[in-house]
């Protein structure tokens, strides 16, 4: 109940969406900052408090709630979401032959965004080395790709046809032409998950009779913080809790109103003996809009916040790897992050 | 200071001539918010430290200054250790705990079925 809660609990727990601005929203829970608050760190309070709830999960998303953590770490990990959790994506495209009407730069550009579906954990970086990485690549940090297309006319099409898709052949390039071209052993280790684009579906150009493309790529393992085109997820982001309170009984006409100021399925009308009275039952599917603002009669009745500490995750995956596997690989690359510097700070180099 | 030349560094100490050492500027090489803010939080939670911040020289450079000042003659690389350790410890019980939920919504899941 945030109408009998304490000014200082609110302080710490609440950020408080007002008319003019949004109130608390640091962080402020640290030792010294409120007298009586025990404010250091506990692992024990961590753990008892920490919660995870998955409200859905499916083959290329998922919704969790991550509750009783500070946005500081939150946010680590869905930064490196975005930008730190590699995968595999063509990063090297050696044209032979390209007579279609792309440009050989923008094809390779349109050719690095293609996911590619191949589980980067059985990958290593190439050697950052400018002439070691300059054409060569081995089984254990390249896939090899080929791209190898031409266009012809379609001799059975009708005479008085028009339409490409039946004049031509081969007209439309699609992503699903691409073809793997195994390196060493690779054949064998990844027999039973053939190496291919995510999708079959994505044009990548389109050829006239004679016009042909003649390319070998070379996919490299990444992070999105070097490009886009290695970010394993389409998005990775999260949304605090929203907490709305009714300070008084809202009857009548003001009920229905103030349900219209609220997303589908937040406020409820119970009729209670013969009046109808608003009752929030779902705060969590608020959109947050403070639309109940613009209404003078209504805005000092209700309180709008938002917990500080209630985080509502959506990974949506790019289709290499399943979401789920995207989340604990980022929390493992934040620790491999710490570990990194525990031994730096543990070796003699550093005075 | 970390060896220059061939290796390039990961972690360096800046002091100022004179300054004790719970006055300490950390260098992290490669690193930027995604460190920086959740370590800084780890580390603010320690009684000793008076103050933790950090700074991004340069949007071009990707290294980070991360400053520790603490209280009573305590070295500055002390809270970053246990800022480093308790980070890493979250870490594996947010793992821990997603596993299992993730378990857990998997088996729900599959029980329908039958």
């Amino acid at each position: 109940m945030a109408a009998t809660m304490s000014n200082v609990e609110e302080i710490r727990t609440r950020a408080v969406l007002g008319e003019f601005g949004v109130k608390n929203v640091h962080s402020s829970d640290f030792p010294g900052n409120y007298p009586g608050y025990d404010d250091t760190w506990n692992m024990q309070t961590f753990q008892k408090n920490f919660r995870i709830d998955i409200v859905n999960l499916e083959e290329n998303s998922m919704e969790f709630d991550m509750v009783g953590i500070d946005a500081a770490i939150a946010n680590a990990f869905r930064r490196i979401l975005l930008a730190e959790v590699p995968t595999m994506a063509i990063e090297k495209v050696f044209i032979y032959n390209n007579t279609s009407i792309v440009q050989d730069e923008v094809l390779a550009h349109r050719l690095g965004l293609v996911p590619i579906k191949a589980d980067p954990r059985l990958f290593e970086y190439r050697d950052a080395g400018e002439e070691s990485a300059e054409e060569q690549g081995s089984e254990i940090d390249t896939i090899q790709l080929q791209l190898k297309i031409k266009c012809s006319r379609n001799p059975r099409a009708t005479k008085d046809s028009s339409d490409p898709r039946e004049l031509y052949l081969n007209h439309m390039v699609y992503s699903s032409d691409i073809t793997w071209v195994p390196i060493g052993n690779q054949a064998d280790v990844f027999a039973d998950s053939v190496i291919r684009p995510v999708h079959d579906d994505i044009l990548i150009a389109q050829l006239r009779p004679g016009q042909e493309l003649d390319i070998i790529m070379h996919c490299v393992k990444g992070i999105g913080q070097d490009h886009a085109k290695f970010s394993p997820v389409a998005t990775a982001s999260y949304r605090l809790l929203p907490e709305i309170t009714l300070l008084e009984p809202v009857e009548g006409e003001k009920a229905e109103r103030l349900k219209r100021c609220f997303s589908r399925g937040v406020i409820d009308i119970e009729d209670v003996n013969g009046t109808n009275v608003a009752k929030v039952v779902n705060s969590r599917v608020d959109t947050c809009s403070r639309e109940v603002i613009r209404h003078d009669d209504l805005k000092n009745v209700v309180k709008l916040a938002r917990l500080r500490d209630h985080f509502i995750f959506t990974v949506e995956s790019t289709g290499i790897l399943p979401p789920d596997v995207l989340v604990t690989e980022a929390i493992k690359v934040l620790m491999t992050k710490c570990q990194r510097f525990l031994s730096e700070l543990d070796s003699p180099s550093v005075e | 200071m970390a060896a220059e030349g061939e290796k390039k560094p990961v972690l360096e100490m800046v002091q100022a001539d004179g300054g004790d050492e719970g006055c300490v500027t950390f260098v992290l090489h490669n690193e930027d918010h995604t460190l920086g803010n959740s370590l800084r939080y780890m580390i603010m939670k320690t009684v000793d430290v008076d103050f933790c911040g950090y700074t991004i020289t340069h949007p071009s450079e990707s290294k980070i200054n991360f400053r520790i000042q603490t209280r009573g003659g305590v070295p500055a690389t002390e809270p970053l250790r246990r800022g480093l350790r308790d980070l890493t410890e979250v870490s594996q019980h947010v793992l821990n705990t997603f596993q299992a939920r993730v378990d857990e919504f998997k088996e729900r899941q599959e029980q329908p079925m039958d």
